[in-house]
């Protein structure tokens, strides 16, 4: 029902402080968009700008094709949920939520109507007369959804709304959320958080910032399978991409890079022959190890071990050159590791070249 | 000797004294009384830990019964015997105050003052408060209003006398009205309103007190509750209304209770500025004129006011309780 579009989006502070610059970005009616980023990357700050709490310094932003940078909150047509809840301390379930329609000075009827509806949806019904002092953390979320249901908003905007809560709420809450975003299939929303499963689950698109920019936008699985920067690469999953210092000794539709660790890895990412003696890092992600008697392309020594049950982490020494330790991902329980000589492989099409920060893919 | 040997001496002792005391009583606890040392030392040392607060708490609940249950009990008592002390009255003393035009005005000022001078200060603090609340120079303001705050009451009806003096030499109300060729007048004489000018120099003097409470409390108000309502839509003054006021209800209670019993107790104002003539006694002024010369009708006084201000004072300590 309505499409947001950045254009050139930038947030000063005080003329000096830059903290975005440069955004660009298309969103379109009905999709469910994720932010996300490490802290202070400027995420909640973007999200804020769209809401009118913070004013743009830079660029313009358009809802459902108004340029709306000047206009207030309340005319844009959004409805935010805030991390805290944000719920009115000293009113009821019901007035918390009827509060954007009686200073709308909607009919007692039109209210009424409208607050039930959402009540009904979110199972709110038997607390619509109690403080928020009174509800727990998850009721509290909901309300604070249901006042933002209420009002009924073109753009649906949530602002870490699931940090709060304990993990087991977390979950049904983000499932509440999904569910939520289907009966709602029109309603745009915009989801910023530092929690990489709620980006993969909820999103349509993942927007992931990072030095005062947008990294990289695509699905989830785009950002996972083909990431476009190392940083990308290694924000996306947990535990990060490993990332092998190497040179490129053999190019064409495959890609051979000697490590310098003193493997050799093929990647399935093509490379011209002006890329023989490129300086690369090799990003394989540790699920995408298998452990390799021949044809290894690392080996080292298991230095510790996770066993987390469905999967078991191996930690290795640093290669040498690389500035983290090496991390594999073994599905399943793997016994007496620790402290053996391992050698990993990893297929081809799972191997990620960058170089110099950039992915080869997106040259 | 000296003043000032005198003085230091005093300091000395009364600190000395102090220091001394909880060091020799705990020493008397732990040692003498529930030693650790015999075979029951948990329990011991339990008790001795139950008494300890009490220990701390004795010398001030002998000072507060000394100089504040015991002058209740006493002055009630007086004010039951005649002017001279001698005689048993029972409640004449209330039943002749109560009949007199005199004790009647200053009941009703008395009253005047207790709904126009909270409520003054307790409103023009809260303007002040979020007025200045984003201001860049708000501090300097607020350090402006808070001065009066400082100055005895005294001092600042004697400043508030050069306000209203009749003289438009002296007095900047009769200048300007000096200025625009009005004559000059006493505003102190005019009945009735007069009440009103001299409350207006304590809600001048309280309203730097409710300003700082209250500035505290609205910048303790969670920032996204009023995000939120900025979203929903609220103008300034529905959010200052509905969204700030009701969160700070319990603080402005307090201050507004707290200046109430402190307008029950002044004295001072009225009898630098008028003497209680022209009509502008209060109850506690009324009841030093009769101070010294008729101690049975003082003291009655005394005890009417004081059963007026044990109400609002009960509400404000629960109401500060349950905020702090």
């Amino acid at each position: 029902m309505a499409d947001l579009k950045l254009s050139d989006v930038g947030k000063t502070y005080g003329g000096t402080v830059e903290v975005l610059k440069h955004i660009d970005l298309d969103i379109e009616a009905g999709e469910l968009i994720v932010f996300v980023g490490p802290s202070g990357c400027g995420k909640s700050t973007l999200l804020r700008m769209i809401a009118g709490l913070e004013k743009i310094t830079a660029g313009t932003l358009e809802i459902d094709g108004q340029k709306v940078n000047d206009v207030p909150p309340a005319q844009r047509g959004i409805a935010m949920v805030f991390q805290s809840y944000a719920l009115y301390p000293h009113m009821t379930v019901r007035d918390n939520m009827a509060f954007a329609l009686q200073i709308a000075k909607k009919s007692k009827e039109e209210i009424t109507a409208s607050v039930e509806r959402a009540a009904k949806m979110l199972q709110l019904e038997p607390y619509l007369d109690r403080l928020p002092k009174a509800l727990s953390g998850g009721q509290r979320q909901r309300v604070a959804i249901g006042r933002a249901i209420v009002r009924d908003p073109k753009v649906y905007l949530f602002d870490e709304p699931l940090s709060n809560l304990d993990a087991a709420l977390r979950v049904a809450t983000r499932i509440e959320i999904a569910q939520l975003k289907e009966a709602m299939p029109d309603r745009t929303m915009i989801y910023v958080t530092h929690d990489q499963v709620e980006a993969m689950t909820l999103a349509d698109r993942i927007v992931v910032l990072a030095n005062k920019g947008i990294a990289q936008v695509g699905a989830p699985l785009e950002l996972y399978e083909t990431p476009k920067s190392e940083f990308v690469a290694q924000f996306i999953g947990s535990p990060a991409m490993n990332l092998l210092p190497g040179e490129i000794t053999g190019t064409g539709t495959r890609t051979k890079v000697k490590l310098a660790g003193g493997g050799t890895a093929v990647s399935d990412v093509p490379s011209t022959e002006a890329d023989l003696g490129l300086k690369v890092n090799v990003g394989i992600r540790p699920e995408d190890f298998t452990i390799a008697q021949q044809a290894a392309l690392y080996r080292g020594k298991v230095e510790m071990t996770e066993a987390l049950g469905e999967v078991t982490l191996l930690h290795f020494a640093a290669d040498e050159g690389a500035k983290e330790p090496v991390i594999a991902k073994l599905p399943g329980i793997h016994k007496g590791l620790r402290g053996d000589e391992v050698g990993l492989a990893a297929d081809p099409s799972k191997v990620h070249l960058f170089a110099e920060g950039t992915s080869l893919l997106y040259r | 000797m000296s003043p000032i040997v005198q003085g230091i001496l005093t300091i000395i002792i009364g600190v000395g004294g102090c220091i001394g005391y909880f060091y020799a009583s705990n020493i008397l606890l732990d040692r003498v009384i529930f030693p650790p040392k015999t075979d029951d030392q948990g329990r011991n040392i339990r008790r001795a830990t139950m008494v300890r607060p009490w220990l701390f708490l004795l010398p001030a609940i002998l000072a507060l019964g000394l100089y504040l249950v015991y002058p209740v009990v006493g002055s009630f008592l007086r004010s039951l015997y005649n002017r001279s002390g001698n005689e048993f009255v029972g409640f004449g003393n209330y039943v002749q105050m109560f009949a007199e035009h005199g004790f009647r005005v200053a009941l009703f000022n008395n009253f005047l003052w207790v709904v126009f001078v909270p409520a003054g200060a307790t409103f023009f603090g809260l303007l002040v408060a979020q007025l200045t609340d984003r201001l860049k120079w708000g501090n300097i303001a607020k350090s402006l209003i808070f001065m009066p705050m400082a100055i005895s009451f005294v001092g600042a009806s004697l400043i508030w006398k050069f306000v209203y003096a009749a003289d438009p030499d002296i007095g900047i109300i009769n200048a300007i009205r000096d200025y625009f060729g009005a004559a000059p007048v006493d505003p102190m004489q005019i009945p009735f309103w007069n009440n009103f000018f001299i409350m207006f120099i304590m809600v001048w003097m309280q309203t730097g007190f409710a300003m700082v409470i209250l500035s505290a409390a609205l910048r303790g108000i969670p920032e996204e509750t009023i995000e939120a309502a900025i979203i929903d839509g609220a103008n300034p003054f529905q959010i200052f209304f509905r969204i700030k006021v009701p969160q700070i209800a319990g603080t402005i209670v307090v201050v507004w209770t707290t200046i109430t019993f402190l307008t029950l107790k002044v004295f001072d104002i009225v009898y630098t500025m008028t003497g209680g003539n022209f009509d502008t006694e209060i109850l506690p002024s009324y009841m030093m004129d009769y101070m010294f010369r008729d101690d049975g009708r003082a003291t009655a006084v005394a005890f009417v006011i004081m059963v007026i201000v044990t109400p609002v004072m009960i509400w404000n300590i629960r109401q500060a309780r349950r905020e702090l």
